[in-house]
């Protein structure tokens, strides 16, 4: 623990430090443009410049420079200041002065430092440079003139997303940043170069000239697009989502989201059930919530106890608990989550639970992926394992060959080779400190696969005490919902699943969103769909519920690994379209057992009571006592499929998003786009 | 007193003899190779450090303590390197490949041995993508000394196995600079790196590294067969040995000559280089105006200034230049020396790598400004402008292109700056006629 003085003041700083981290640790703001605490050095701004005593007598770049024990450093002395000076004039005399008509204005830190640590006027009397646009993608929107080359999306393409599309081409002041012969960028995650350009370079494509950031109210919300839970703002103006961005947590997202995260907000306003509507004579027509309801509750009275509910996956936790309080009230216990027909077994949460946690699979050293696509089920899952191999962890996998980013040794596409391991693989995992197993909702659909895979925990001795005093559970189930994990907690799960729901063939079914079930079972059920998004389910349904998006309304999510957090309401609902819970409070109304909540603060008091785990956010502890289970003998050679066809386009909302339809087609199916200005 | 020819290193300068094996041999080369190895690897670092032997790529490190500070034993079992820097790029200097396309085995002979002290593996000659005849020899001169058993396994039958590899640059500046070069050696695009950490900790492929110049390798064979104190005799204290000059400019013969170190400029110019150009006689310099002494990356000195001054390091460091790689460019009166100046700064905003803010919105900027001023299109106050400017570049950047890049410009203003006001108030003279 070297001991430095920062400004006169002594500090003790950690063994390995950088002068800027000990300058920070001691208060003093440090301006910089290529550092970022989650990628390489680089070095190249010589905006952090700082004096270091004793050193060379000209100032020293601080982000690169190791902390020595017995130095002075000193961040404001006039040496410092001109140096800064003269950075800053370097910086801005061939950026262009157009602020007025630039999406970063107002939170652009060329802008911020200029003010804090520029000359205020320019001795540049020459003619400015002007480079030309490179095509980046349909998220990402390059004006190249304005960037100051600080490289950053070269190290984030490079080191975190891990595809090696984006760099700099020319020399000097020729220097051109560009992606791979001017292509989209083939990353799930190519809008974070958008956050991390400390210019107006890189800005979003489809939210460019759309809003300023002062305009903007600010939402912390919870992302709904997959398992994680990312934590996201939603800046809103008026009644719509402007855009998406992360929020940092360390323990899930760290800061970063993925492309359907920050642009699924385009399909909120798209595609919306604003008002309710009715099947008359086999046709969808718009009706008054009166009539809606109505017809409703004349098929709840013939129905009687045959109801059922199946809930999306998008879904709060008050929605699937309001719903369930309503089916309950009608006197069944028919609710299902798993839409798209899994039926494991859901007698232990810890054991269909991402038991290594998020950040915890980052300290993994063997990793057995099975039947699951990590990069699309779970993007940010992915940069953790990709993080876990560039520590040296190794990965197996089996099922498919697909590029996760990072290698991987594929086993085969042959889940039986889960109850008989190749030996390398076998003893690797045997010998690991720290084994784990990801297990997939391809594989889990298949007979015997949770079982075969429970087995392993044994075997492999996947919960164990570690080195540091704490528990390791290697065991992890990856679900591909966000509101997956909520649900189960609830009970939103049969024995036998959607098939089970199928058998006992409800007279009134109601859809909570749920869009990716199969209906055809369910043919001669009344079926109502409550939800947002004029999709599969409500083009099936007798009537139709207008309810609201994650954006509007209040609502707990439980991600991947058990961890309950809140999110917030930016917007209101368009139209007719109310908060879900209300909808089965009124419904209840009817059927003459009205639920005992009048209002969401009852509604959560009456959640947290039945169900303690939910009023505290943060990681649920669930016992680790896996069902012993049957063991099935799965046959040889039996495929997978993964859950996902087409990362892009896996909900409602996404499928609305012109931007993201287009991300699929051009990204992910090779169609090519001319430019307008082609 | 100037070198004399018995006391000379490289004795194929200037290609009389075939630069082959058996010629190299009859020189004297490759000669009892195994026994300057064999009185152990510190030992050859210390005769180096004795002999004063000075880096000759322009920053002039000891060499002997360059070596020094490489691993003794490699401790997680990565190798050691050595790396010849054979990208001659500085504008003026043009002694490495007399080196190498006249007496290759010098270097090679050399690299065994510095190779052999500093206990590195093998060797990667980095050579100037431009110089394809001299790669070619220099490939030749390899493939002969493996196919003697001089290099590759037990080297010279001095029990040590040491490769030479050699590779080409494909053209860039800024690929002479050390780490540059590893990077570009390592295939990547050629952009120093951060130091620390230096090479010598983790250079090539992350193992310990140490770069040197060709002329510093090359020199190395002759200072252990004659001994540290024999080279020690040239030159002033702390400049020893002796030293290719390259003379070039407005001279009457233009050379590439060995002279000892510390030799005044005058006697360098009259014996070697005939003269200044339309002087009366080779000891006549009053038609000399300036001379840039190490280099297109040195201040400029002026006539009054250098005429005595001993060509060393620290003889030129008093005159606010240096002596760079000894790259002579003499300038007589009839020189455009803004111009001149101009030029060089065009060079280095071409060559700038782009990496770094400083140098690469800076020297298109000084380039911009010295055209102007070349003309006189400008007003005086930008020429402290410029300097300000050039002040702001240098000290500022990641390597030392931002520095070469400012100092031309700084030398230009020191010691000519009436000659530039003279130009503007020139020009705006004009101006006002022709408004008239």
């Amino acid at each position: 623990m070297p001991n430095v003085k920062v400004d006169g003041v002594d500090i003790e700083v950690p063994a390995g430090a950088t002068i800027l981290q000990a300058c920070e640790l001691a208060g003093k703001e440090i301006p910089r443009f290529c550092y970022h605490e989650r990628l390489s050095i680089a070095g190249n701004c010589r905006m952090c410049l700082v004096e270091v005593k004793p050193g060379p007598p000209k100032p020293q770049a601080s982000c690169a420079l190791p902390v020595g024990e017995g130095q002075e450093i000193i961040t404001m002395s006039p040496m410092v200041k001109k140096a800064r000076e003269g950075v800053m004039e370097f910086l801005l005399i061939n950026h262009p002065l157009d602020c007025p008509i630039c999406d970063q204005g107002g939170e652009c830190d060329l802008q911020d430092q200029a003010i804090a640590y520029g000359r205020g006027h320019s001795r540049f009397a020459e003619n400015k440079r002007a480079v030309t646009e490179k095509y980046m993608g349909p998220v990402v929107k390059t004006i190249m003139t304005r960037c100051i080359q600080c490289t950053r999306c070269i190290r984030f393409a490079e080191e975190v997303a891990g595809v090696e599309e984006i760099g700099a081409i020319g020399r000097g002041e020729n220097m051109e940043i560009t992606s791979y012969l001017e292509g989209a960028i083939t990353s799930e995650l190519s809008g974070n170069v958008v956050d991390l350009c400390p210019v107006g370079a890189l800005v979003s494509k489809p939210y460019s000239f759309e809003a300023r950031p002062w305009e903007l109210r600010k939402v912390p919300a919870i992302d709904v697009m997959d398992g994680v839970g990312t934590n996201i703002r939603l800046d809103a103006r008026m009644r719509e989502v402007m855009r998406a961005l992360p929020r940092i947590n360390e323990d899930v997202n760290e800061e970063w989201a993925h492309d359907k995260t920050r642009h699924a907000v385009d399909g909120l306003l798209r595609n919306r059930l604003d008002r309710p509507w009715v099947r008359r004579d086999g046709k969808l027509e718009q009706a008054s919530w009166d009539e809606a309801f109505k017809a409703i509750s004349e098929v709840a009275k013939s129905a009687g106890s045959s109801v059922a509910a199946v809930a999306g996956d998008l879904l709060d936790v008050e929605t699937m608990y309001a719903a369930k309080k309503f089916v309950q009230s009608l006197g069944s216990t028919l609710l299902e989550g798993r839409q798209t027909g899994l039926s494991y077994d859901t007698s232990n949460l810890a054991a269909v639970n991402f038991n290594s946690t998020i950040a915890g699979i980052e300290t993994a050293d063997v990793i057995l992926l099975v039947g699951t696509n990590p990069r699309w089920e779970a993007t940010l899952v992915n940069t953790r394992i990709r993080k876990a191999v560039k520590a040296g962890a190794k990965v197996f996998g089996i099922g498919p060959e697909i590029d996760l980013t990072y290698p991987v040794e594929w086993l085969g596409d042959d889940l039986s080779l889960l109850s008989k391991l190749p030996k390398a693989a076998a003893s690797l995992l045997k010998d690991a400190l720290r084994p784990a197993i990801i297990i997939g909702a391809g594989a889990l659909k298949i007979e015997g696969a949770q079982a075969a895979s429970l087995a392993l925990v044994d075997q492999f001795n996947l919960v164990r005490p570690d080195s540091g005093g704490g528990a390791w559970n290697g065991y992890n189930v990856l679900h591909t919902a966000a509101a997956r994990m909520g649900g189960l907690m609830l009970g939103y799960a049969q024995p036998g699943g959607m098939a089970a729901l199928a058998t006992a063939a409800p007279k009134l079914l109601f859809l909570l969103g749920a869009d990716e079930a199969d209906l055809g079972p369910f043919a001669n059920s009344f079926k109502v769909y409550v939800g947002h998004h004029g999709d599969r389910g409500a083009s099936e349904a007798d009537v139709i519920l207008p309810g609201a998006a994650y954006s509007e309304k209040h609502g707990l999510y439980v991600n991947i690994e058990g961890r309950v957090q809140l999110s917030e309401r930016a917007v209101d609902p368009p139209g007719d379209a109310r908060e879900d819970w209300s909808i089965f409070r009124a419904l209840s109304q009817l059927t003459g057992q009205p639920l005992p909540f009048d209002n969401f603060a009852q509604l959560r008091a009456a959640l947290y009571s039945e169900f303690p785990a939910f009023a505290r956010p943060g990681l649920v502890t669930y016992e680790w006592a896996p069902p012993a289970l049957p063991t099935a003998k799965i046959e040889k050679n039996r495929a997978i499929f993964y859950p996902i066809r087409d990362f892009y386009l896996t909900n409602p909302i996404a499928r609305s998003s012109p931007t993201l339809q287009r991300c699929s087609a051009e990204i992910l199916h090779g169609q090519e786009f001319l430019e307008a200005a082609e | 007193m100037s070198l004399q020819d018995k006391d000379r290193i490289f004795t194929n300068l200037y290609g009389f003899q075939p630069w082959g094996l058996k010629a190299a041999q009859k020189r004297g080369d490759w000669d009892a190779t195994k026994n300057l190895m064999a009185v152990g690897q510190d030992q050859i670092i210390e005769e180096i450090k004795n002999s004063g032997l000075r880096g000759r790529g322009g920053a002039g490190f000891p060499t002997g303590m360059k070596w020094s500070f490489m691993p003794k034993e490699s401790k997680d079992g990565r190798p050691n390197f050595l790396v010849i820097n054979a990208d001659e790029s500085e504008p003026g200097s043009c002694k490495d490949r007399e080196i190498i396309r006249h007496d290759p085995h010098k270097l090679i002979e050399g690299a065994l041995i510095a190779g052999y002290a500093m206990r590195a593996r093998a060797c990667y000659i980095y050579i100037r993508g431009e110089f394809i005849r001299e790669a070619e020899t220099l490939f030749a001169a390899v493939q002969e000394a493996y196919d003697a058993g001089l290099i590759g396994k037990n080297a010279a039958k001095s029990g040590y196995d040491f490769d030479v590899f050699v590779h080409r640059g494909a053209g860039a500046y800024i690929c002479g600079e050390e780490t540059a070069l590893l990077e570009s050696l390592e295939g990547k695009k050629g952009m120093p790196r951060l130091k620390p950490p230096f090479p010598a900790g983790a250079g090539l492929y992350g193992c310990p590294t140490t770069v040197n110049n060709v002329e510093s390798i090359a020199v190395v064979p002759t200072i252990l067969r004659r001994g540290a104190n024999w080279f020690k005799s040239f030159g002033r204290e702390k400049n020893e040995g002796t030293k290719l000059f390259q003379l070039t400019g407005h001279v009457n013969k233009p050379c590439v000559v060995e002279e000892a170190m510390s030799i005044p400029f005058r006697e360098l110019i009259a014996k070697h280089a005939g003269g200044i150009r339309g002087a009366k006689n080779p000891d006549d310099f009053d038609n000399l105006l300036a001379v840039i002494p190490g280099g297109s990356s040195v201040p400029l000195v002026p006539a009054h200034e250098i005429i005595d001054a001993p060509m060393d390091f620290d003889g030129l460091r008093d005159l606010q230049s240096g002596l760079g790689t000894a790259a002579v460019i003499v300038m007589d009166k009839s020189t455009d020396i803004v111009r001149a100046i101009s030029r060089i700064s065009y060079f280095y905003k071409h060559e700038s790598c782009g990496q770094c803010t400083p140098c690469r919105e800076g020297t298109g900027w000084m380039w911009r400004v010295m055209e102007r001023l070349r003309e006189g299109n400008a007003d005086i106050s930008e020429i402290d402008t410029l300097w300000d400017v050039t002040k702001q570049v240098e000290g500022h950047t990641i390597c030392a292109l931002g520095d070469a890049a400012a100092w031309p410009i700084q030398g230009l203003i020191r010691h000519f700056r009436p000659e530039m006001e003279r130009r503007i108030i020139e020009k705006q003279g004009q101006a006002l006629e022709a408004a008239e």
